[in-house]
């Protein structure tokens, strides 16, 4: 299933405390949240808000701190006989492989158990599309920036940008338009947004879409159709494949 | 057997290897010196091809190494400082090399037994000190009787016997006709191992002959004090 490399990077990274640490954060957080509230919507939705803010966190942050820390490793792999692009492509599978795992125990089980199939399925999707979006992310943040200090500045910027800022954002852009019609542009803006993509599948799940308003029907009139989730699954996909492509592209011509 | 034509390479303005020329065959034992920052690294990172050169080009055993990656099956490369992955012993870490490299050929396990890192495979990498992470690194370029060999500092933080077990490792790959590299500012370390000298003086080569020419053209009886000399009187040719 693995090639050498990627095997061997999901073996360093599965013994990290942190990424045990993350795991257990993330069980905790699901079985108490599915324990105390009786009603599994309202615990998805709980649940929805603690996985779409640490999970970005962690993915991104840890991959570009892994990344840094590998430098020396990736120097002495780059003495073998192997390829640049198998090696970052072995970065990248190890580090998704080994934070998604850690999603799935931590988060996917309890979901699973406690979830009707169908969201939880959809839950647990998300859940590794972010993920891989956010390893994506870390890449580029490492790989731009010989300044271990400054990568890791630019992905907690990131973080917060797509968790916190991008919403303000909207949110004013919203109140400052409030008197166009501007619902079917939020459908546009959201696709920004890999945190707020994944959130609007699961909300629409969950059927409290009405909760969201008029902006909410659009939304359902949009991902609710095939054609629409498609399209969705179709950017979440991008959201992986543009940074990853770009951070590699820079690695194959990088000095080391 | 390494052809090095007309090398340069910019690091921004910064120009770190300027029009270099180097062309060395088997059975040379190199030594590599030159003041701090005058591109002996960036040389060595080059025929590695982990620094991309801008201009010039690099053959090996007649073919060219740009976009190719095979030919780093004859070399063995022992980096400065070697860092590895935290959470992996040293068992894994030599397993993992040779994984990758997947040669079926013989290895040469001397330098793992002499070092006596077979009684302590599964160390963690983070738990040891710099020396001893030099002798895996050491163990590592060794270990596939490789026709090439790139030692950067190589016995910079190695204890004065592990040096010496290094030392005459190198002697003895030497007689085998191998090519070896050997970058450090320790002359007089170098004196008894090293058939060749090349002297890089900001990002150009000076010169490079066999010692025994050198020592004769400067009369002196040691590389140490024959450098010396030509730093100061700058007149070899």
């Amino acid at each position: 299933m693995f090639n050498k490399i990627q095997r061997f990077i999901v073996a360093d990274i599965l013994k990290n405390r942190i990424v045990l640490a993350y795991t257990l954060l993330l069980a905790v957080l699901s079985w108490s949240v599915f324990s105390l509230e009786d009603d599994s919507h309202k615990g998805i939705l709980t649940l929805l808000n603690i996985v779409l803010l640490t999970t970005p966190l962690v993915s991104i942050i840890f991959t570009t701190i892994y990344l840094y820390n590998s430098a020396e490793f990736i120097e002495l792999l780059l003495s073998q006989p192997i390829r640049r692009r198998k090696i970052w492509n072995g970065l990248f599978f190890g580090l998704f492989f080994s934070l998604a795992l850690a999603f799935f125990i931590g988060a996917g089980i309890p979901i699973v158990l406690f979830v009707p199939v169908q969201t939880a399925l959809i839950l647990v999707i998300m859940g590794t599309l972010i993920t891989a979006v956010f390893v994506a992310l870390g890449f580029l943040c490492a790989i731009l920036s010989r300044d271990k200090a400054r990568g890791i500045g630019v992905a907690i910027l990131l973080w917060l940008f797509f968790s916190l800022l991008f919403d303000g954002l909207v949110l004013f852009l919203l109140f400052q338009f409030s008197d166009y019609p501007i619902e079917k542009a939020m459908v546009g803006v959201s696709a920004l947004n890999p945190i707020d993509l994944a959130r609007i599948f699961i909300i629409l799940q969950l059927d409290v879409s009405a909760m969201l308003g008029y902006t909410g029907a659009i939304f359902k009139d949009f991902f609710g159709t095939v054609a629409g989730t498609g399209i969705g699954f179709a950017l979440l996909c991008m959201w992986i494949i543009v940074p990853y492509l770009a951070s590699l592209r820079m690695f194959v011509r990088k000095d080391l | 057997m390494i052809e090095i034509c007309h090398l340069s390479k910019k690091f921004g303005k910064l120009e770190v290897l300027n029009d270099v020329s180097l062309n060395c065959a088997p059975g040379q034992c190199i030594a590599l010196i030159g003041p701090n920052g005058c591109g002996k690294t960036t040389l060595i990172k080059s025929i590695l091809g982990m620094v991309i050169p801008t201009a010039g080009t690099i053959f090996f055993k007649d073919k060219n190494i740009s976009r190719d990656f095979h030919y780093r099956h004859m070399i063995g490369y022992m980096p400065q400082k070697g860092r590895y992955p935290d959470n992996m012993t040293i068992g894994q870490v030599i397993e993992m090399i040779k994984d990758i490299r997947g040669n079926e050929e013989k290895l040469d396990e001397q330098l793992i037994e002499d070092f006596g890192l077979n009684e302590i495979l599964d160390k963690r990498m983070r738990t040891l000190s710099g020396g001893t992470t030099q002798k895996v690194s050491a163990s590592l370029a060794f270990l596939f009787n490789p026709e090439v060999l790139i030692l950067d500092e190589p016995t910079a933080g190695l204890d004065p016997l592990a040096a010496e077990i290094l030392k005459e490792k190198i002697i003895a790959e030497n007689k085998k006709g191998r090519l070896i590299f050997i970058t450090s500012h320790l002359l007089s370390e170098l004196d008894d191992l090293v058939t060749h000298v090349v002297l890089m003086q900001e990002g150009e080569i000076k010169f490079h002959m066999p010692t025994s020419t050198l020592k004769d053209q400067t009369k002196t009886t040691s590389l140490a004090k024959a450098i010396t000399y030509v730093l100061k009187n700058d007149h070899v040719q």
